[in-house]
């Protein structure tokens, strides 16, 4: 080291690289209202596509009337199924294997269903030709409660596939099954649980629910007929997919369609899908051959475009006297609406259910799941979280508790002497998963030591005793949850959607000044990639953070990846950019070798420099480096310094954490006010300590929205009950309690910098443990399980079955 | 239908264009205008993310027609600071993590202005009261607090300073 | 959520708004805030050929309290409402009803008039009204009449208000003694669960007057005149408020909506209801 080389820690500081809490690069358009979102597009000549929609749940199309409509001044066309059957675009492959309707063909099978496409000039013309539509619909029996779907007499949905009994996922045993998929030792787990000294048995249901993003889903297709491109802007956490996916339905070869997902305002897994409007809207296109643009309302999200859960988890739990579980058994019902459109893997039927064993040592296990069609809409979504995971973690953390209650336990000292532990890791699930790394004893001692656990049950059994004394009305709850996600989806070898390989990538340009650019196949819907990313090749490559451009989104010129949802780009894509940053410092090592006249292995790599071994004073700065490799003939080595990646994970990553809520509930309102709550997270290594805060803040709030009142209910005739803001649950500043957020830190050893990836955590945890809250509020009374969500109602008619209100 | 002359002044300059009556103020702005800061995301007046400032008040601009507008003086985020000057609210939401999608957020610092403008030193309650016509779904709002807070103290300190 | 096309026309003063109103017959609506309107036209839930908007009619606005009497425009907004501290210091229970309607933004749009005169049962405003014994000030074509709270609302959405007429202004005297404003709510935003409006009276010991009515527990608003018989000179002790409530639960009529089922909304009400009346007391 020279006397002008600024130390270490100050040369390390300015990268803003790893662990740094950098501001985000994105902020100074958002702050200032230039954000690019799909609304904010705006082609010459754009017309804009509306729908009519199925008031009924399940209905014959009689007739299509579209005279009146086309009439309207601004209307250019009026589809219908008939005019997308000649291009065999009526139906499209949904990602479960399955296949939907575009446009109503010859029936609808949910309230809000497509049943014909508006084009107009304005959405304002286009608004007043759908009231013109004259649809004549035959009303038929509908089918709500998927345990009446293969009764005798029940009405068959999807007379399309009635007389296929061979499904996507295996042999289907009625018309209205979709799939059985089964995991696990059904008669070694039946087994044990006969001879077990105790046995928990409850049906656990995760209720229907919605993503529901603020910015709702939308698309832009402009098909260019002169040069036969078509451009597709569009609200898609997977842009590469898409692009595939139409060109597979559409017949345009894959290089004539450029996909672009601009800013997303907000995804949580609804943008994940194929969706009728965005088919609908290229279709347009091409008809007319001007943009057309889709935005769907609000109404329109809730009410169609992918809903998430709807689970309903029968379970046993086994163990020894002293708590020791010793195995567990699931049979889920999973109500998958009018068509299988689940965003999973595709040999994952019911996602990573499977990981519901949790972060528990259980050595016996079985899960069975089977779909099943009612009339609702289709989706099935991971809702911030991966694949189903949340699903498995509420059923495993409500499973615990109702074992504790069996076992007249502490909940927190049950999952403590079954919690799988350090040295067992790597450790191999009984429903078939390795997981990577974890200490959970060390995150579950911090967590009860942080919220001072002891002293919180001797205040809640003071209260308790307040209230038999009729001195409160308020009883206090203490929800526990100590969650294991799986994420980062996924190895090759097993994870797939549409036969895609689910693999993530990065392309690393170094600029001849020592800037760069680097693009992804994922893309940000708000979890800061263009900060976080440009951190992680910070400290591989030693270029400033600063002087790092992201870019992602555009198929024309990001390397090919699946996007971004199930927590999987830090895993994934964050690994690609590990991997081909680790490329060009490779070279650059070559390089700087070669200008230091030293041979290659002399050099050693320091920050963002390589150093001559033990010459310190000799160097080449990154900076250098990039400059050389543009204007250097170096014998043997490219000109140039670029990179790409395409990283195929060895395994998922499984986050962890522990986490408590404090809450109050008034039994006479039914009004549940949160006190506390303590979130422990560990996502390995920690890439931007102040972006992971505002991830886990984020996730419980939407957990808390979730657990306490968000639904998509509908009434025994099919009828949306939640269709709008007033009624879907969504909570205000007001109702959002503080958090208080801590961590631990256990890399996974199997990715590059060792990240696991941490946005989902917090709804995957946060839900149990706001719902565990509730559920120990209502234990010295005797409640086993109560489904949420825990509204005010909902939780005054639980006080009211146990008799507080006499 | 016929179209209405509709002038309103918008970010400090006279604007005039031709609207039906029926023209919601948020497309008015959005469409016609080119004024695409606000967003669209609820239509029913309860995400704020429409939210713009109207003759002192904070209005949800989809629950507005631009014929009620039609004379009225506007500021949406575009005009309460640019990129040499960013408001301190646009300072303080970077600062403090106070976004992450972006999309709720010009209403929420439109609104924020507002509340500071009637409200130069709230407590974190009186800021979650007088904010909870804005949702967001990234946040938790526990940084949108923390960032309207921390602008409430600069423009505080900022004032002090001046006299 | 479209609405669909309409004239808009925005009279300068109270005549020329009734003359259109009257030219235009039915496919006349008056808007004030539109915060309850507008989302109807979006969801075309309603068909308006003529939209009258009242803003510029400067007669319809204006707060003001004289010897005992208040008396507010139509068109004064919520939020001026909270903010008048005039108000404030006469009729404290206004604001603290105000303040628990909708969120800041729909209380700079949202008026008294708006609230009070379109008859929707979620409406705080009518409840508060009926609490405070208010007369409504109706203009038509045939002149000026008024119309007391508790005689105004018929059923969801229908109101002694005739087509032609126009609500200009409500008044009251200013009310004595302790108040409350008890509202369960799902969240900021939404209408009440169940809602309470109590005013109080104490000489002494013993309750001089009250006055009770309720929000959202039926398809009008509710006064409950044997829950205010119940509390009358009586000591205000458990007995008198358990009678009150009792009579006021009986006197609830709600409807089963996501809130809940008609048993919890009852009990719902009881609840607030009793909370009001003992905060009422303590400020009596």
């Amino acid at each position: 080291m020279n006397e002008m080389t600024p130390p270490k820690e100050e040369r390390s500081a300015a990268l803003k690289g790893l662990g740094s809490s950098r501001k985000r690069v994105e902020d100074a358009r958002f702050t200032q209202g230039k954000g690019n979102y799909v609304d904010d597009i705006k082609l010459p000549g754009m017309l804009f596509g509306d729908f009519v929609r199925s008031p009924y749940p399940h209905a014959r199309v009689k007739s299509i009337n579209t005279e009146e409509a086309m009439k309207v001044p601004g209307v250019v066309a009026v589809l219908t199924a008939a005019d997308l059957e000649p291009l065999g675009l009526h139906w499209m492959p949904t990602l479960a294997g399955d296949k939907q309707m575009v446009l109503a063909d010859g029936k609808v099978l949910f309230q809000g269903q497509e049943v014909a496409f508006v084009v107009a000039s304005d959405r304002y013309a286009a608004a007043d030709a759908v009231e013109l539509v004259e649809v004549e619909f035959e009303e038929l029996p509908v089918l709500v409660d998927p345990f009446k779907a293969e009764i005798d007499g029940a009405p068959v949905l999807r007379e399309d596939i009635a007389d296929t009994l061979e499904g996507a996922h295996g042999p289907r045993r009625h018309p209205n099954h979709i799939f059985t998929w089964e995991s696990g030792e059904k008669d070694a787990t039946e087994t044990v649980i006969s001879e077990a000294d105790v046995v928990a048995e409850e049906m656990v249901y995760y209720h229907r629910t919605h993503p529901c993003p603020l910015e709702t889903c939308g698309s832009v297709a402009s098909m260019d007929k002169v040069n036969g491109k078509l451009t597709l802007y569009g609200t898609f956490q997977a842009p590469h997919a898409v692009r595939t996916v139409a060109s597979l339905i559409s017949g345009i070869a894959e290089h004539n369609i450029r996909v672009i997902s601009p800013d997303i305002g907000g995804g949580f897994g609804n943008k994940v899908g194929v969706y009728p409007g965005y088919v609908c809207s290229i279709v347009a296109s091409i008809v007319t051959g001007k943009p057309v643009k889709w935005v769907e309302d609000r109404i329109e999200n809730l009410t169609s475009t992918a809903f998430a859960r709807d689970y309903w988890m029968q379970g046993k739990i086994a163990a020894t006297k002293e708590g020791k579980i010793t195995g567990l058994w699931c049979h889920t019902t999973a109500d998958h609406g009018a068509f299988d459109a689940c965003a999973d893997p595709t040999k994952f039927p019911a996602g990573f259910m499977n990981i519901c064993t949790g972060s528990y040592d259980i050595p016996t296990a079985y899960l069975c799941v089977d779909g099943i069609y009612t009339n609702k809409a289709p989706g099935g979504v991971a809702y911030r979280c991966s694949f189903r995971v949340t699903e498995a973690a509420y059923f495993i953390e409500r499973m615990i508790e109702v074992l504790a209650m069996k076992l007249d336990m502490d909940a927190a000292e049950l999952r403590r002497i079954n919690f799988i532990k350090k040295d067992q890791f790597p450790y191999q699930s009984a429903l078939g998963w390795e997981y990577d790394s974890g200490d959970y004893h060390t995150a579950w001692d911090k967590a009860l030591d942080a919220v001072n656990y002891k002293a919180l049950r001797e205040e809640q059994a003071q209260q308790l005793a307040d209230f038999k004394a009729g001195k409160t009305r308020k009883l206090m709850g203490i929800g526990l949850t100590h969650f294991t996600e799986i994420v980062g989806a996924g190895p090759v070898k097993n994870c797939d959607i549409l036969g895609l390989g689910m693999f993530d990538s990065c392309e690393i340009r170094i600029h001849p000044t020592g800037s760069a650019i680097a693009r992804l196949g994922t893309i940000s819907q708000g979890q800061g990639h263009a900060t976080t990313f440009a951190q992680i090749l910070a400290t591989e490559i030693g270029i400033p953070a600063d002087d790092i451009t992201l870019e992602e989104g555009d198929t024309d010129t990001a390397p090919y990846g699946l996007g971004t949802y199930g927590s999987r780009s830090t895993p994934v894509a964050g690994a690609a950019t590990a991997m081909a940053g680790r490329k060009i410092r490779a070279k650059a090592q070559m390089i700087a070798a070669y200008l230091l006249e030293v041979h290659d292995d002399d050099v050693e790599w320091d920050i963002d420099r390589f150093v001559v071994k033990g010459a310190p004073e000799r160097f080449k700065t990154m900076k250098e480096i990039a400059f050389a490799s543009y204007n250097q003939a170096i014998p043997g080595v490219e000109p140039g310094l670029e990179a790409v990646s395409y990283y195929d994970p060895p395994n998922m990553t499984y986050p962890f954490g522990a986490y408590v809520c404090v809450l109050d509930i008034d039994v006479d309102t039914g009004v549940a006010d949160i006190r506390s709550f303590y979130a422990l997270d560990d996502c390995g290594t920690r890439i931007n300590p102040m972006i992971i805060e505002g991830q886990v803040h984020g996730g419980l709030t939407e957990a808390l929205a979730i657990a306490m009142g968000q639904e998509i209910a509908y009434d025994d005739q099919g009828n949306v009950k939640t269709g709008s803001l007033m009624d879907f649950f969504i909570p205000t500043m007001w109702e959002t309690p503080n958090y208080t957020t801590d961590h631990t830190t256990t890399p996974s050893p199997h990715h590059p910098i060792g990240a696991k990836g941490v946005g989902e955590s917090p709804n995957v945890g946060g839900v149990p443990c706001f719902s565990n809250a509730v559920h120990d509020a209502f234990r010295p009374f005797g409640l086993t399980q109560t489904h949420m969500p825990h509204d005010h109602w909902r939780i005054w008619k639980t006080a009211n079955g146990l008799g507080l209100h006499d | 239908m016929s179209k209405m002359h509709i002038k309103m002044k918008v970010n400090g300059e006279e604007v005039e264009t031709l609207a039906e009556p029926r023209e919601l103020l948020i497309h008015v702005l959005r469409e016609r205008l080119n004024i695409t800061g606000p967003h669209i995301g609820c239509e029913t007046s309860h995400c704020g993310a429409c939210t713009i400032d109207m003759d002192g008040k904070s209005v949800k601009s989809c629950t507005v027609f631009a014929a009620q507008a039609n004379g009225s003086d506007i500021t949406t985020i575009e005009g309460l600071g640019n990129p040499d000057s960013l408001h301190i609210l646009q300072e303080m939401f970077k600062e403090h993590h106070g976004l992450q999608c972006g999309f709720c957020t010009p209403g929420m610092i439109t609104r924020a202005y507002r509340l500071l403008q009637e409200n130069p030193n709230p407590t974190e309650e009186e800021v979650r009261f007088g904010m909870a016509g804005n949702l967001c779904r990234c946040t938790g709002y526990q940084n949108i607090v923390k960032s309207i807070l921390a602008a409430a103290a600069e423009m505080n300190s900022s004032k002090e300073a001046a006299q | 959520m479209i609405p669909a096309a309409f004239e808009y026309h925005r009279p300068e003063s109270i005549d020329q708004a009734i003359q259109l109103v009257k030219d235009l017959g039915d496919e006349a609506r008056v808007v004030a805030g539109g915060h309850s309107l507008i989302p109807m036209m979006k969801l075309r839930m309603t068909d308006i050929a003529h939209l009258v908007d009242l803003q510029a009619i400067g007669d319809l606005k204006g707060i003001s309290v004289s010897d005992g009497t208040v008396s507010i425009g139509a068109m004064t907004t919520q939020h001026e409402l909270i903010t008048s501290s005039e108000l404030n210091n006469s009729v404290p229970i206004l604001t603290e009803a105000a303040l628990q309607i909708a969120d800041p933004q729909v209380r700079y749009m949202g008026t008294i008039g708006g609230n009070i005169a379109n008859g929707d049962p979620g409406n705080d405003m009518p409840g508060l009204m009926q609490c405070l014994d208010a007369t409504y000030v109706l203009t038509g074509p045939d002149g000026t009449r008024e119309v007391a709270a508790r005689d105004f609302y018929e059923a969801a959405y229908f109101t002694a208000r005739e087509d032609d007429e126009i609500l200009v202004s409500v008044k009251f005297a200013a009310p004595g003694g302790g108040y409350a404003y008890e509202k369960q709510k799902r969240k900021i935003g939404d209408y009440a669960t169940a809602a309470a409006a109590v005013l109080i009276e104490k000489d002494g010991a013993s309750c001089k007057s009250a006055s009770i009515a309720l929000t959202n527990l039926a398809d009008t608003p509710i006064y409950c005149s044997n829950a205010v018989d119940a509390l009358t000179g009586s000591n205000l002790d458990e007995s008198a408020i358990s009678a009150a409530v009792a009579a006021a639960v009986d006197a609830s009529d709600p409807g089963e909506d996501n809130r809940g089922p008609i048993a919890f909304k009852k009990h719902a009400a009881g609840v607030v209801l009793r909370r009001a009346i003992e905060r009422a007391i303590e400020r009596a």
